[in-house]
């Protein structure tokens, strides 16, 4: 249903000469979502994965722009579409669930003008049926009618999370994208939403993007899994073989530093340094610094997506010895995707 | 500040314009000798005199040569920009601060007296304090401008100060045992340098155009060598009913272009200091397909 | 309703700060006018015009301090501001509410417009960055915010009224005229008033464009713009709706906060233009020195700016439901 492919959004910056240098928070990233999926992209602050996020909902600001690759959503690629085409679809087959709600709702609108909003921007006119739709999809996430007249700041947290999923859902879209919808909460609050969300799921069908710097928690609840890395895809396959048997050092890593609650007390393994600085991209694996399993060629050579076996991952560890990949491009143009078949 | 601010800074036109306009005043202030060969206040030539070689700017109605007085003039409207901006800025520095440092009781007095003075309309206050002075002197000027003029940069330094207080090194610099006075003046005051510049601006901006303006309404005094007193001449020799509009053209520009350095150099503070606000570029070459860039310009 | 409480509160406090410092002021200057003045009028006039002379400055009453400040806010209280020297024997407050009139036409209309007109271009400017309205705006409407409000009063007399003779530029009327509610003295009123009237909104327009600007360009960084775009709205509509209505109510308690700067701008072309206003008042005032009709208008000025501010409060409290709640 959703098909991003090599997708690249840069952010346009300007050197000390005056040149345009820009810095690429997406780097040739692919991926497909089937309908009723839950796709989980797993990455550290700064790995791009918010960015991503906005550009598949073409909701990028200056200076932030695509500058590569395709958005196909039900066989129409959304980056060439005019804002006009566009907004036929949003909201109404592509919904956003942002990270905050008390900075994603108006605070000078109350929430039952918000919903009434994007009804009436989507041609429904019927004042009652505008509040018969807003108190059903409040309903569905269990909060009462009555807070439609309510204005953000006077919902609890949770509440205000909760009110911005049923937004999302006034159309009964067919892909909802979230935005770490959960890490403005408690530990509490957190599960009984993704609970929640997996049940709408389940009753309405519509697939998920679903986007975290905290991997345990799509662990129970995400069919597929993507882990990012400094805007690249690092590996990316269905959730339970990249846990039971993560192949990229960073995500092995990524699954080390959360303890689990059975078993022997192990010391925490965290991943040292930080990640590379955007505005310089680094020749070879731009993981290398870091990786407790780095090979002298890493520094050198930029590892390509490779296809193992149903899980795809960026790392020359699984590179076959005979594919010898074109030395790294750090400029602007096309870098070649290899797919051992 | 760091480097980057500073480079930053560098590379804004609207610094860079202020910054020569403010140099070149300055300049105008140290050596005035080096620029006008006529003393300002001796009335040794023809009135009402036009522009000439002898006399850039013609003479006044006392047969001064007004490019002298707007040359010599220059050092007491910087003397006044420069020590009622540095006065009044200090004291909102001190007020603001300590108001947001110490909270609670302190907090609500200090912001209340704050809001007070700023209500209470400064020019009809100079004027009615001016008017019992008569003939403020630019000590005077000075000592007048900082006592009502401290409370607008005090609020915006509060509120500055406000969002730093609970930041952590501050916490940490509470945990070390240091005491209110140090954490205020090391950890808290380097770290709003470039408000405080941003308030000695505004502060100076205001000061130069309602010390103008005093000295314009003829509660200055009348045989200083300012701007403002060229214009009250002016406008008391009706210099532009009669023709000689250079009389009253030059004092004027004079400070408009004074006002525009603080003013410009204030913004460009603003820009770079806010990533926000700084100008957007429109993308001169293009990667992408028309369709884009249609859409790009429909969607703002 | 606890919100306009305290800002009424703070109204009434101001209030008093200001009359108690028109109180101390005189008798804190030095030279102490206070004597000097009843020097130079003892043996001029008498009785009631010397008394309020004497509530102004306290000399010769033999009262104490504490009673003299008592007495006087019981004037105030009553309306009774003394006599106008210089207009003597007129009462201060018949003297005042002559001008009134013609600044509330002047100073009222004019700073409405210029509210209007800076929010809607400070709106545009932020809405399409990087277009003709935010190059040229932002730089120019520095720069004009730097120039003094009398001089570009003066550059306006010296091209439009003096150079090419289009409009009047000396009082608000013909000064042979006698009043009348008929069309050609009404628009010759406004014929008076248009010079003044634009100097006037070209000095005070600048600050709120580039305030409204600026905070504009906050709100559409927000979340809840990239919301309204999430949810296909239409862009006029999130331009308005979202960015400019939290945009604006910053904007609100900097409008009476400016309302400073304008009165000053408003006393300077007054005087430029011989515009019979409060503010050429309180001028002539201050060269006659008829002291009880310059502390007069100081409080009046005070008064109406204080009110300006308690009104822009309620606006905040009505549009800005955040105020609302018992926090």
């Amino acid at each position: 249903m959703l098909e991003v492919s090599g997708l690249t959004v840069e952010y346009a910056a300007t050197t000390k000469a005056g040149g345009e240098s820009p810095v690429r928070a997406v780097d040739d990233v692919s991926f497909d979502v089937a309908a009723g999926e839950f796709v989980a992209i797993v990455g550290e602050s700064g790995c791009g994965k918010s960015t991503l996020l906005f550009a598949v909902a073409q909701l990028l600001s200056p200076p932030a722009a695509i500058t590569a690759g395709s958005v196909t959503f039900r066989g129409q690629d959304l980056v060439a579409m005019t804002d006009r085409r566009l907004a036929a679809i949003r909201w109404e087959k592509l919904s956003v669930v942002m990270q905050s709600a008390m900075n994603a709702l108006n605070p000078v609108m109350s929430v039952g003008a918000q919903f009434a909003d994007a009804l009436r921007a989507h041609g429904m006119s019927s004042r009652k049926a505008i509040a018969a739709r807003s108190a059903e999809v409040l309903r569905l996430v269990g909060i009462d009618a009555v807070h439609l007249k309510s204005f953000p700041h006077q919902l609890s947290g949770g509440m205000r999370q909760r009110a911005m999923i049923a937004m999302a859902l006034l159309f009964t879209p067919d892909l909802v994208i979230m935005d770490e919808p959960t890490s403005a909460l408690d530990v509490v609050a957190q599960r009984s939403l993704m609970t929640q969300i997996k049940e709408l799921q389940r009753e309405i069908g519509f697939a998920v993007i679903f986007v975290t710097h905290d991997m345990s928690l799509v662990s129970h609840y995400s069919d597929r899994l993507m882990v990012m890395y400094a805007g690249q895809v690092a590996e990316a396959g269905p959730t339970r073989r990249i846990f039971d048997n993560p192949l990229h050092p960073y995500s092995r890593g990524l699954l080390e530093a959360f303890p689990g609650i059975r078993g022997a007390k192990v010391p925490l393994q965290g991943i040292p340094g930080a990640p590379p600085d955007l505005s310089v991209i680094p020749n070879g694996c731009r993981f290398a610094p870091r990786c407790p399993a780095k090979m002298p060629e890493c520094e050198t050579t930029a590892p390509a997506l490779l296809d193992r076996d149903g899980v795809d991952v960026r790392c020359l560890l699984y590179a076959p010895a005979s594919a010898k990949t074109v030395p790294a491009d750090n400029g602007p143009g096309e870098k070649p995707r290899e797919r051992a078949q | 500040m760091t480097g980057r601010f500073w480079r930053a800074l560098a590379r804004s036109p609207k610094a860079t314009a202020g910054a020569i306009l403010l140099v070149a005043f300055i300049v105008l202030a140290l050596f005035p000798g080096l620029f006008a060969h006529d003393s300002p206040t001796a009335e040794a030539y023809a009135r009402n005199l036009g522009p000439s070689g002898a006399h850039l700017f013609g003479t006044t109605g006392l047969g001064q040569d007004v490019f002298a007085q707007a040359v010599y003039g220059t050092r007491q409207v910087l003397e006044i920009a420069f020590g009622a901006g540095l006065a009044s800025t200090v004291i909102a520095a001190l007020i603001g601060v300590a108001a947001a440092y110490l909270g609670g009781f302190w907090d609500g007095a200090l912001s209340l007296f704050t809001d007070v003075v700023l209500v209470i309309p400064l020019f009809p206050l100079l004027i009615v304090i001016a008017a019992y002075v008569h003939n403020s002197g630019t000590l005077v000027l000075i000592a007048v401008l900082t006592l009502t003029g401290w409370s607008y940069t005090a609020r915006q330094l509060r509120s500055q100060a406000l969002s730093l207080r609970n930041r952590d090194f501050l916490a940490a610099a509470r945990v070390r045992g240091e005491r209110a006075a140090y954490i205020i003046a090391v950890e808290i005051l380097p770290t709003m340098s470039s408000l405080l510049v941003a308030a000695f601006l505004t502060n100076a901006l205001y000061d130069v155009l309602f010390a103008s303006s005093l000295q314009f309404i003829g509660l200055g005094d009348p045989n200083s060598v300012a701007w403002g007193t060229m214009l009250y001449w002016a406008q008391n020799n009706e210099a532009l009913q009669t023709g000689y509009y250079l009389q009253a053209i030059v004092p004027g520009a004079a400070i408009a272009l004074l006002g525009a350095a603080f003013a410009l150099l204030n913004y460009a503070f603003d820009e770079v200091g806010n990533p926000a606000l700084r100008p957007v570029r429109a993308r001169r070459r293009s990667w992408l397909g028309a369709a884009r860039r249609i859409r790009r310009l429909a969607g703002a | 309703m606890r919100y306009v409480l305290r800002r009424a509160g703070f109204f009434l406090l101001t209030l008093w700060a200001a009359v108690t410092l028109n109180f101390f002021l005189p008798r804190m200057m030095p030279g102490n006018p206070a004597i000097a003045m009843m020097g130079k009028f003892r043996g001029k006039i008498g009785g009631q015009e010397l008394q309020a002379l004497e509530t102004i400055f306290g000399v010769g009453s033999g009262q104490s301090l504490p009673s003299q400040y008592v007495h006087y806010l019981g004037d105030i209280f009553t309306g009774n501001f003394g006599t106008s020297l210089f207009y003597f024997p007129s009462p201060v407050s018949q003297v005042v509410g002559t001008a009134v009139f013609w600044t509330l036409g002047l100073v009222g209309v004019t700073v409405i417009l210029a509210f209007a007109l800076g929010t809607g271009i400070g709106i545009l400017s932020a809405w399409r960055r990087g277009g003709l309205t935010d190059s040229i705006a932002p730089p120019l409407l520095v720069i004009t915010s730097a120039i003094p409000y009398f001089w570009v009063g003066m550059m306006f007399i010296l091209i439009f009224g003096l150079k090419l003779q289009w409009l009047p530029w000396s009082g608000g009327m013909n000064l042979t005229d006698t009043p009348a509610w008929t069309p050609s003295f009404i628009g010759d009123v406004l014929e008076h008033a248009l010079l003044p009237g634009l100097a006037l909104l070209i000095t005070t327009i600048g600050t709120w464009t580039l305030t409204m600007r600026n905070n504009m360009v906050t709100a559409l960084a927000e979340d809840y713009v990239r919301m309204a775009r999430a949810k296909g709205l239409r862009p006029h509509r999130i331009m308005l709706n979202y960015a400019a209505r939290n945009a604006i109510l910053p904007n609100l308690t900097g409008f009476a906060m400016s309302l400073g700067f304008v009165v000053s701008g408003a006393i300077l072309i007054e005087y430029v233009f011989n515009y019979p206003g409060v503010g050429y008042m309180l001028l002539q005032a201050v060269e006659n020195e008829d002291y009880p009709l310059m502390q007069a208008l100081f409080l009046l000025i005070t008064v109406a700016v204080l009110v300006a501010v308690l009104l822009a409060d309620i606006a905040t409290a009505i549009f800005d439901p955040r105020t609302r709640s018992s926090r």
